[in-house]
């Protein structure tokens, strides 16, 4: 089920800043654009304003100067028709709340209910296709607090799914969750992007994103750069993003360096790390398949971040 | 057993407070829900002045209740806005300041107002235009909540969704915000200022243990409080003691029986479902 639309999907922002009322700058000339079919991530550290962007995407709060259209509407018009959806930081949802799975999801139908909020037969089909596609659909009278923490954060992808948003929206989806669901979220949302949505993930683990995003925008008070993830994810761009906050490991000076056959193996406790090779090429796989060739590599680095790489 | 039933006085405490009971209860769900406990107490205590105003210039009663209490909750939104101050403190120096008015008031014309009908409350002497103000105040949220009850549980759950769908999250937050202060100006007739709070939390709280559905809870918590109040006021005849007391022991007498037999949350539920884990999975014991 596409949504129906006139205009092509594009979500963009001109020259949006956000001045909070304690005269805190939090962003200044943010400018980005991004088309349909994309899964792009909104990459930042803590205080970087990703999370006021993320807000003024959404319309959560209006920016003292610039402008956020989706499909040239203003974001207010897009909320109205259904096509902004949120799938919020599991942190930020009361689970003790009586409300069940099948409640939750109903929750995303509101927009194409009449004034009442009663159901129809349509709203109950798109939560029941929702809740089969994300396999909650045995769990649909549980309790939210009841459910694991993989099967808390794909109840509310399926309330995106049945609102049938255009842009979904995802704040820090992969804390705290298994490889088993990120992955099932990833392969989730592929399906979503091979639909036509936009998908934007805002998110502070670096290795996952070249996994699966195609589009980036790096913030830091403004947007650094923005654009296909080989373009954007470069060793100088993400120094110019994270600063002194990401923690780097040089594979060349590695006391593991040849005695062993240069057989690195890199551990991180849960998120991913990203790993660049020379002139900033990503690396996907594990490096020790290639030894030859890292081998030569002089000025190969690695970087790592936070608690995972020491 | 029917002699409270035979005098008209009793016969309207006896109507008005299942009533108010019903309306604060159905009310209660959302307070609990949405941590509103101490705004609740805050907007009981923040309309004493208001109502002490009202009598002493001849004015429906809950006109000047219900202006103190939206001067209160402006003061607090004010306040937290401006200064740093925690919420709870903003809170607590508001009301108090509120209180401390009306009990002023109300000792400088001490011929005029009764400080003990506005704080114990006094059902069993209530005017018929009182009762009059209790009916259209309980028609209207009771209205409002039937129409409205699926946008204030989405925005009491996750106001964000609520933003993100294009919902008045602003209107809903000062629906919830009058529907509050007009059950408490309701309930202040019944039990009075000091225990409106227990009218607002009680019954909700003892919902909340007894089952996992909004709507359920919503509904069980209106019976509670209806149940609980017809009782309390029944009780209080024979007893020939406070009729607030009477009702909020009562209620507080359910929330512990539910606390201990409720069927998922209670105390004996828990103690269950626990030995039930170490008989599985004996490894669990320490």
């Amino acid at each position: 089920m596409t949504p129906a639309s006139d205009r092509p999907l594009t979500l963009a922002a001109r020259g949006v800043s956000v001045t909070y009322p304690n005269g805190h700058i939090a962003l200044a000339d943010a400018t980005f654009a991004l088309p349909g079919g994309t899964i792009c991530a909104l990459v930042g550290v803590n205080g970087s304003g990703k999370s006021t962007l993320f807000k003024a995407l959404m319309g959560f709060l209006t920016p003292s100067a610039g402008t956020v259209t989706i499909s040239d509407a203003p974001v207010r018009e897009a909320q109205r028709r259904g096509w902004v959806a949120y799938v919020p930081q599991t942190e930020e949802v009361d689970w003790t709340f009586p409300v069940n799975v099948h409640d939750v999801v109903m929750m995303g139908r509101y927009g194409y209910m009449n004034f009442l909020r009663i159901p129809r037969a349509v709203d109950r089909e798109a939560v029941a296709d929702a809740l089969r596609r994300v396999g909650l659909w045995d769990l649909r009278d549980r309790q939210i607090g009841e459910l694991s923490g993989g099967q808390k954060k794909r109840v509310f992808v399926a309330r995106a799914l049945a609102q049938q948003g255009r842009v979904i929206l995802l704040d820090e989806p992969f804390t705290g969750v298994d490889v088993k669901t990120e992955e099932a979220i990833v392969t989730l949302l592929r399906e979503l992007r091979a639909e036509g949505r936009l998908i934007l993930v805002s998110t502070h683990n670096l290795g996952s994103v070249p996994e699966f995003c195609d589009h980036v925008v790096l913030i830091n008070r403004t947007v650094l750069a923005c654009g296909p993830t080989s373009e954007v994810f470069t060793a100088e761009n993400l120094q110019r993003a994270f600063g002194g906050a990401l923690r780097q490991f040089d594979l060349s000076r590695s006391t593991v360096e040849d005695h062993d056959g240069r057989q690195v193996t890199v551990l991180t406790d849960d998120e991913r790390p990203l790993v660049l090779g020379q002139g900033g090429h990503l690396e996907y796989r594990d490096r020790s398949a290639h030894e030859k060739l890292v081998a030569e590599r002089e000025a190969g680095k690695e970087l790592g971040r936070g608690k995972s790489s020491e | 057993m029917l002699q409270p039933f035979s005098y008209d006085y009793m016969l309207t405490a006896l109507w008005v407070s299942t009533l108010i009971g019903a309306v604060c209860g159905l009310l209660s769900g959302f307070i609990t829900l949405k941590g509103w406990s101490l705004m609740g107490d805050a907007l009981s205590h923040a309309v004493v002045p208001g109502v002490a105003l009202a009598y002493l210039a001849g004015l429906p009663f809950a006109l000047g209740a219900f202006t103190s209490g939206l001067l209160a909750a402006a003061a607090m939104s004010f306040v937290k806005l401006k200064t740093p101050v925690r919420e709870d403190a903003v809170i607590g120096v508001v009301f108090t300041a509120f209180f401390a008015c009306g009990i002023l008031l109300i000792s400088l014309f001490p011929a005029q107002l009764d400080l003990k009908s506005i704080i114990f409350g006094n059902i069993l002497a209530i005017a018929p235009g009182d009762v009059l103000q209790l009916v259209a105040i309980s028609a209207v949220c009771v209205a409002v909540l039937v129409l409205q009850w699926r946008d204030l549980l989405l925005f009491s759950f996750d106001p964000n969704q609520a933003r993100a769908l294009g919902l008045p999250v602003r209107r809903l937050h000062l629906t919830l915000l009058f529907l509050l202060s007009a059950t408490t100006v309701a309930a202040l007739q019944a039990v009075g200022a000091i225990l409106v709070v227990a009218m607002l939390i009680t019954p909700g709280a003892t919902a909340y243990l007894l089952t996992d559905r909004f709507g359920r809870m919503l509904l069980l918590g209106s019976a509670l409080g209806a149940i609980t109040a017809f009782a309390g006021a029944y009780a209080s005849y024979f007893l020939d003691g406070a009729t607030g007391g009477c009702i909020v022991v009562l209620q507080t007498a359910g929330f512990f029986l539910a606390f201990v037999f409720g069927p998922k949350h209670g105390l004996l539920a828990a103690r269950r479902a626990n030995r039930r884990l170490c008989l599985v999975r004996p490894s669990l014991e320490p």
